[in-house]
């Protein structure tokens, strides 16, 4: 279609986005990748190493060490940080919450997908508005009231409020995956006899699997990653602090080494971030089915 | 014949009410209708009732909270209604930070929306086609949207140290920076170009930019997603027709890509209008950072003042509804003929 040796606009225009496209490409690849490594890389580092030179961007190997993941790791009666034990905190916090939320937005998701009940349209709108508020908000009475039931400074109260926090995002995942299983399934499964509940046990959930894996994962980063609530429910106890609320006073602690501080991240990131790249496909099609449909 | 085994199982969840309207089925059978409507009632009784537990009940205690004298150590003993008083309000209006702590939220909350926004949907464009390597880079873009908060704020906090991070360090050696740079804690930045003499919020765009960074994975998700569902007849037409690679975008893409663009900024907008978490780890609410959010743990913990606090936090969310109510009568309309 060449028929002058000069470009036409339409050629012009190819060629340079052609070419800036792979200088966008590099440029969201260092921004996105640039930070995680310097994460890692001044964990492995002593704090002398990184105040003689803080711009260097590697690790030399005489000075590669892992004695800063030794003292994070460590309890706190050896001297250590005690991350182990937050660790374990955290997890048992965002799976009782990935399982609570399961539990209650299934049921809620299938509804609102399929039953055409009292209210179904308002439904949405109304867990929705559970963001509208800001998290501090429902801190304050939160706050007193679980003081009152004694669960102040306790996993379970911390994971109650998680779960309030994430079954509409649940609810709404789900529910855009449950409206591409076509109806007669679960016809059929009612003319051999099956009842409502055996319906959505025995043929939905199996159908939804990969849904509410996604969904579950959601769940589970979500409350992993958490800080206010924590902040404000468990400060107190270092006994129950989760990862996040432990880096977080690990930084306001007194002479703490900033590799040290570095190692701590790594530790609370690689959780999610394993779990992340394990199911990744997954999960983006989980949060954005429906999305592409708007 | 079927209903009495289908109705049966769920009679149990339906709840105070399904005793009385029980004893009248027995006589008729329900219609499919009405079963519906008791299954879905009794199927989202869950998290109803965890959304009203834990959110609706603790919001209208706040607004009551807000309208009472409150500290953190009388108001276990205190009752549900107390001694009625606006002063927490005129102190809320009166108080010095106020406005200025609204104009910094307003400034935060747009500029970290659009910028996420804007940089999701260039990343969205630039791995719109395959290639070599996509699907790893897709997956490490979204790295900063799923990782920590604490731990990526740290990250950023170290980077940019005045004294140990790599970011002056490599200023010093590339730009020639003779100081080094405090990011963070910076309220005015002085600048001299071209002999004007201004200072820039520094530490505010600093906050800023770590928002547009940790957010725009999330923009771009969504708008790769919708791009990847346009089909690829309506491009042809247009090329066929002689439009150049911009004009494609702009009057194929773009049109199609709105509502979904529409949608983000307002979800991103909300959520960052409330945002506390990434504020607080990075400046402390210092330097010209203190947004709402901040202001309102603050007068919670240092004060230990409940009533001010609800109060405040009350006028946040108001003033957001309002901006939200403003958005949908000017631009809802819209939203809905093109979506």
């Amino acid at each position: 279609m060449t028929r002058k040796a000069t470009l036409t606009r339409a050629q012009f225009e190819d060629r340079l986005f052609g070419v800036l496209r792979w200088f966008v490409i590099a440029f969201f690849a260092v921004i996105t990748v640039a930070p995680f490594y310097y994460m890692v890389l001044l964990s492995v580092k002593p704090i002398d190493a990184l105040l003689l030179d803080p711009g260097s961007l590697w690790v030399s190997a005489k000075d590669f060490t892992l004695s800063t993941y030794r003292d994070v790791l460590k309890s706190t009666d050896d001297g250590g940080q005690g991350f182990v034990k937050f660790l374990l905190n955290s997890a048992l916090v965002s799976i009782g919450t990935v399982i609570l939320t399961l539990l209650a937005a299934v049921p809620g998701a299938y509804a609102v997908s399929r039953l055409k009940f009292f209210g179904h349209r308002q439904v949405s709108a109304l867990f929705l508005a559970v963001y509208l508020f800001p998290a501090t908000l429902l801190a304050v009475p939160l706050f007193v009231i679980f003081a009152k039931l004694g669960l102040s400074s306790s996993l379970v109260g911390l994971a109650i409020v998680y779960v309030a926090q994430t079954v509409p995002v649940a609810i709404y995942m789900l529910k855009n995956y449950l409206v591409t299983i076509p109806p007669s399934i679960e016809e059929a499964a009612a003319i051999d006899g099956a009842g409502r509940l055996q319906t959505v046990r025995k043929v939905i959930l199996p159908l939804a699997l990969p849904s509410l894996m996604a969904t579950g994962l959601y769940v589970f980063m979500i409350a992993w990653n958490e800080f206010l609530f924590a902040l404000l429910f468990l400060a107190a106890d270092p006994e129950k602090w989760t990862v996040s609320l432990g880096l977080a006073q690990l930084s306001n602690g007194v002479e703490v080494p900033k590799t040290i501080l570095m190692a701590g991240s790594v530790v609370l990131t690689i959780p999610v971030v394993l779990l992340f790249f394990a199911a990744e496909r997954m999960l983006t099609e989980g949060l954005t089915s429906g999305a592409d449909k708007s | 014949m079927t209903t009495a085994p289908v109705g049966a199982p769920k009679r149990r969840h339906t709840g105070p009410g399904s005793a009385i309207r029980s004893a009248d089925r027995r006589r008729r059978p329900m219609t499919a209708g009405r079963r519906a409507n008791r299954a879905g009632l009794a199927f989202v009784s869950p998290t109803f009732v965890v959304v009203l537990v834990v959110v609706i009940l603790p919001i209208l205690w706040t607004v009551l909270l807000a309208f009472q004298h409150a500290k953190l150590v009388d108001i276990q003993g205190m009752g549900l209604l107390g001694n009625w008083s606006l002063d927490n309000f005129t102190q809320v209006f009166d108080s010095a930070g106020f406005w200025s702590s609204l104009g910094t939220t307003l400034l935060y909350t747009a500029g970290a929306t659009l910028g996420s926004v804007v940089l999701g949907l260039i990343a969205a464009l630039a791995l719109r086609k395959p290639f070599r390597g996509r699907g790893l880079l897709r997956a490490a873009m979204l790295l900063p949207y799923v990782a920590p908060v604490v731990a990526v704020a740290f990250v950023w906090e170290v980077a940019l140290s005045p004294q140990y991070g790599v970011v002056n360090d490599w200023g010093h050696r590339l730009f020639g920076w003779d100081n080094p740079i405090a990011f963070l804690s910076t309220r005015e930045y002085q600048v001299d170009l071209l002999g004007a003499h201004f200072g820039i919020p520094l530490a505010l765009l600093t906050v800023i930019a770590f928002e547009c960074w940790r957010y725009f994975p999330f923009a771009f998700l969504f708008i790769l997603a919708r791009l990847q569902a346009v089909p690829a007849g309506l491009e042809e037409a247009a090329t066929v027709d002689g439009a150049t690679l911009t004009q494609r975008f702009r009057h194929i893409l773009l049109p199609q890509l709105m509502p979904v663009i529409a949608l983000l900024c307002v979800l991103r907008f909300i959520m960052t209008f409330n945002k506390f978490d990434d504020v607080y780890l990075l400046t402390g609410g210092g330097a010209g950072t203190n947004v709402a959010a901040v202001r309102v743990y603050d007068f919670l913990t240092a004060r230990y003042d409940v009533g001010a606090a609800a109060a405040q936090a009350l006028v946040l969310a108001a003033s957001l509804m309002i901006l939200l109510g403003f958005y949908f009568t000017f631009f809802g309309n819209k939203v809905q003929e093109e979506s």
